[in-house]
């Protein structure tokens, strides 16, 4: 369904946005363009800077170079609220309104109809009412917004946004807490205001929606532009391809051939594993020296799979043995007992304390498996912190320094020695090199090799299929948070994940799109 | 192991001269020392023992802040467990008196513990239940009255003193040992400040941050329980509506004078009991000066003031507005 206005000319013009946190490289040279009257969908996995374009865009960020213009003419917002003057509006998926408030009242927050200085509320509510009723909407629109499902506190936030003459819509996830109806609801809707010119920038995860509703697709990974494609010519398998891989090059594993480990003894294994609602329950051995990757996109149950591994998470089914032995497995204190260790994605929430310094970091795993009663001696902290800062090569090689001042990369290397000081027999590993520079990002893949040589069990998570492919002896495959494949030896490539992952929608797509 | 009094205590030893040595201008007895009897006499003896109760409770206090918590009912035990023992002085021996103090000092420090680390309660919330309440326990154990004895042993725990020191600043000094030795001494004290630094982390890398909130309020309530014991020991008897009112605020006060920041983290032992001393000089010396008690509070809240502006970080407040303001101007 194309729209009627000139599609020469396009709506919202960004060009050429850079934004860097630190080290780290949000957004480089990021274009994006959204014509009037058009759906755009705006795709790439966690981290791949959809929500920093989203807030440079919108003045929440400062950018650090590049242009955005709007109707032709050049913006530069330094709020929200100017982005909104300028004719921008964002509804997040946790709605920005005031829920003890009326729905009338949150539709004309800010410029209520006065008479005298007082509101008049009649009048508010008689156009409070006109305004729903455009979108379909009849509600009473004096009861408190938050008496309202989602949904419609969506419809409301929308319809605030659009009154307040916006003529780009940008919808973060608009979908994610909504239920198949009220969906129908929000695409109706969207697709009335698309009609009447308004562009629409829609950012999900959920790729089946995204067929459903959008014009054009814009994919992001790894804070660049990857791809900006027609959605009716774009097959998913090849859209996921552009949300996961670099290029399908020919990258089969490097590691020794499955056949090896086959001999190998089964170090940690989990029989018919999962948690009701949380994860699907699965089957997993992972042998000694044996690197198992984990691929799926974002939400298919990597992480909920890594969580209950390592025990952060309590199973509510399943056996967990290690050596053959069935263990107890309810919290991280019995994994870390198990010897398990488990570095999560989110490094500064919920794995390093940014307080404390290196040498603590370092030795805090161990510690807690000694008990309150066998503390190490301070020499003891200075040799292990001392020999883990060299083998790993964190810098700034001071093991005193509070390690909330180090890198993102030496702050992972701080987290990986954490565990290893432990001797552990199974590390799991999620999203290891994410947020990390290039050159960090190389050696923490050599590093998970060497581990591995050493006879250590690795679980590992990633984004990166490349990755997972370079150093995995076996890749479990998840969707929809179960696991629903599993390669190994000569079968782990890229093309064989991806195909997995789209396996039974690609049917569907091509059904639907070709 | 961080040392017992680490570098950055400069800045209260520092504030406790600069007082000292106004309490020196304004009394100039105010170091003046004499023995008597075999003990010690003066302003400055008069300080530490006043400042025991104070002192006593920020030990307890600093371990629960460095969890990131807050006890605020340490007052209403001191009451409580002041009760107690002069309820049962006149009819039990010394141990069991104490025995029975602490016992309930550390049945106090479980129920907050219980709240905080299992029901999962915010701190400040959860020890203004006992707050309130431990008021009225006080109460009911003195059936209304004020009950004073006149048993000596304990009165010696009040009055008595130990190779001319006062008894009680004797015991404040024993139990900074004692808690300096369990802390440091074992692995407690990483563990309590990565429960403060980030509780999440902590219990992923295996700490049991539980069982450590648990312990760090058990510790508390013991020691106000002490402070408790010794309050009452002093007047010869307890006062269920007085005893301890309002002393949760300077042991808070003391522990951030001591460096520990209420958002948990790094702590200081020593520093947490400089920080008492330096309330107390503060106290004693505006009595010393002549001037009304009500200035104490003034002065007190100065001091709170000028604290908390050095520790917040970078006084980015100022300089964070300042740019704001530079840049809605451009």
């Amino acid at each position: 369904m194309q729209n009627s206005l000139d599609p020469a000319a396009p709506l919202l013009e960004v060009r050429g946005i850079s934004k860097s946190f630190g080290a780290v490289h949000a957004l480089q040279e990021v274009d994006f363009t959204l014509r009037a009257g058009e759906i755009h969908a705006l795709l790439g996995e966690n981290g791949a800077g959809k929500s920093t374009l989203i807030k440079v865009v919108t003045g929440v960020f400062p950018r650090d170079a590049g242009i955005v213009r709007i109707g032709g003419e050049e913006i530069a917002p330094r709020s929200a609220k100017a982005a909104l003057a300028a004719g921008i509006a964002t509804v997040y998926q946790e709605v920005n309104l005031l829920p003890n408030l009326s729905v009338a009242q949150n539709l004309f927050l800010d410029r209520q109809p006065m008479r005298f200085g007082i509101v008049r509320e009649g009048e508010m509510r008689r156009r409070a009412k006109a305004l729903l009723a455009d979108f379909g909407l009849d509600i009473d629109v004096a009861a408190p917004l938050g008496s309202y499902s989602v949904a419609i506190q969506h419809v409301t936030a929308i319809a605030r946004a659009v009154d307040l003459s916006a003529r780009v819509l940008i919808l973060d996830e608009p979908t994610a807490s909504l239920d198949r109806h009220e969906v129908e609801i929000l695409f109706r809707i969207m697709r009335q205001l698309a009609k009447r010119g308004i562009g629409i920038v829609f950012v999900s995860h959920f790729l089946d929606q995204v067929y459903e509703i959008s014009h054009r697709i814009t994919v992001l990974r790894n804070g660049r532009l990857v791809g900006e494609r027609e959605t009716a010519s774009l097959p998913r398998l090849e859209l996921i391809r552009l949300m996961l891989g670099r290029e399908l090059a020919e990258t089969t594993s490097a590691r020794a051939s499955a056949g090896e480990h086959k001999a190998r003894e089964v170090c940690v294994s989990f029989e018919n594993f999962g948690k009701a609602g949380y994860v699907a329950p699965f089957n997993l051995e992972l042998r000694h020296g044996e690197v198992v990757g984990l691929a799926g996109l974002l939400g298919s149950g990597r992480t909920e799979t890594a969580r209950l591994v390592f025990g952060a998470e309590r199973a509510d089914r399943g056996q967990a043995r290690v050596e053959g032995a069935p263990v107890r497995l309810q919290s991280p204190r019995d994994g870390v007992r198990h010897g398990f260790g488990y570095c999560p994605e989110e490094r500064k929430t919920e794995g390093i304390v940014a307080e404390l310094t290196v040498r603590e970091n370092i030795v805090l795993a161990l510690q807690a498996k000694r008990g309150l009663h066998r503390p190490l001696s301070r020499r003891e902290q200075d040799e292990i912190a001392r020999r883990y800062v060299k083998m790993l090569d964190i810098r700034p090689a001071d093991p005193e320094r509070p390690v909330g001042l180090l890198s993102g990369g030496n702050q992972q290397k701080v987290l990986l020695a954490r565990w290893l000081a432990t001797s552990p027999r199974l590390l799991v590993l999620d999203e290891p090199t994410r947020g990390i520079d290039v050159g960090a990002h190389a050696e923490i893949i050599r590093l998970i090799r060497e581990l591995c040589d050493d006879g250590l069990s690795l679980l590992v998570i990633s984004s990166e299929l490349d990755e997972i492919v370079t150093y995995s002896d076996r890749v479990v495959v998840l969707r929809d948070r179960a696991h629903i494949e599993e390669l190994a030896g000569e079968a782990i490539d890229v093309g064989n994940i991806l195909a997995a992952i789209a396996a039974d929608s690609v049917a569907v797509a091509l059904e639907a799109h070709t | 192991m961080t040392a017992l009094l680490p570098r950055r205590g400069l800045a209260q030893i520092l504030a406790l001269i600069v007082i000292l040595a106004v309490d020196r201008v304004v009394s100039p007895q105010f170091f003046d020392l004499r023995l008597q009897d075999g003990r010690l006499f003066g302003s400055l003896i008069d300080v530490l023992n006043r400042g025991t109760p104070v002192a006593l409770l920020s030990l307890g206090m600093v371990l629960v802040i460095a969890t990131r918590g807050i006890d605020l009912s340490v007052g209403a035990v001191m009451a409580i467990c002041g009760a107690i023992a002069a309820s049962l002085a006149d009819s039990h021996s010394l141990p069991v008196v104490l025995a029975a103090a602490l016992g309930a000092g550390l049945v106090c420090g479980l129920w907050n513990g219980f709240l905080v680390a299992v029901l999962g309660m915010q701190p400040i919330v959860a020890t203004l239940i006992l707050m309130v309440a431990g008021r009225g326990i006080a109460q009911l154990i003195t059936e209304g009255r004020i009950v004073t004895f006149s048993s000596p042993d304990l009165v010696w725990l009040g009055n008595g003193s130990v190779l001319g020191l006062p008894v009680p600043v004797v015991i404040a000094l024993g139990m900074l040992i004692l808690t300096g030795a369990v802390v440091r001494g074992s692995a407690l004290g990483l563990l309590i400040e990565a429960t403060g630094g980030n509780a999440r982390a902590s219990e992923l890398a295996g700490v049991g941050t539980r069982a450590m909130i648990i312990a760090v309020y058990v510790w508390c309530g013991v020691c106000a329980a002490l402070a408790g014991v010794i309050a009452a020991a002093d007047i010869m008897g307890a006062d269920a509506n007085n005893a301890g009112l309002w002393l949760e605020l300077d042991a808070i006060l003391a522990v951030v004078i001591g460096g520990t920041s209420l958002f948990g983290g790094r702590f200081s032992l020593v520093l947490a009991v400089l920080g008492a001393l330096i309330i107390q000089t503060m106290n004693t010396g505006i009595l010393l000066s002549g001037y009304p008690p009500e200035f104490n509070l003034l002065v007190k809240a100065v001091v709170v003031l000028a604290v908390l502006l050095l520790q917040s970080p970078k006084l980015s407040g100022f300089a964070g507005i300042a740019a704001r303001l530079k840049r809605t101007k451009a």
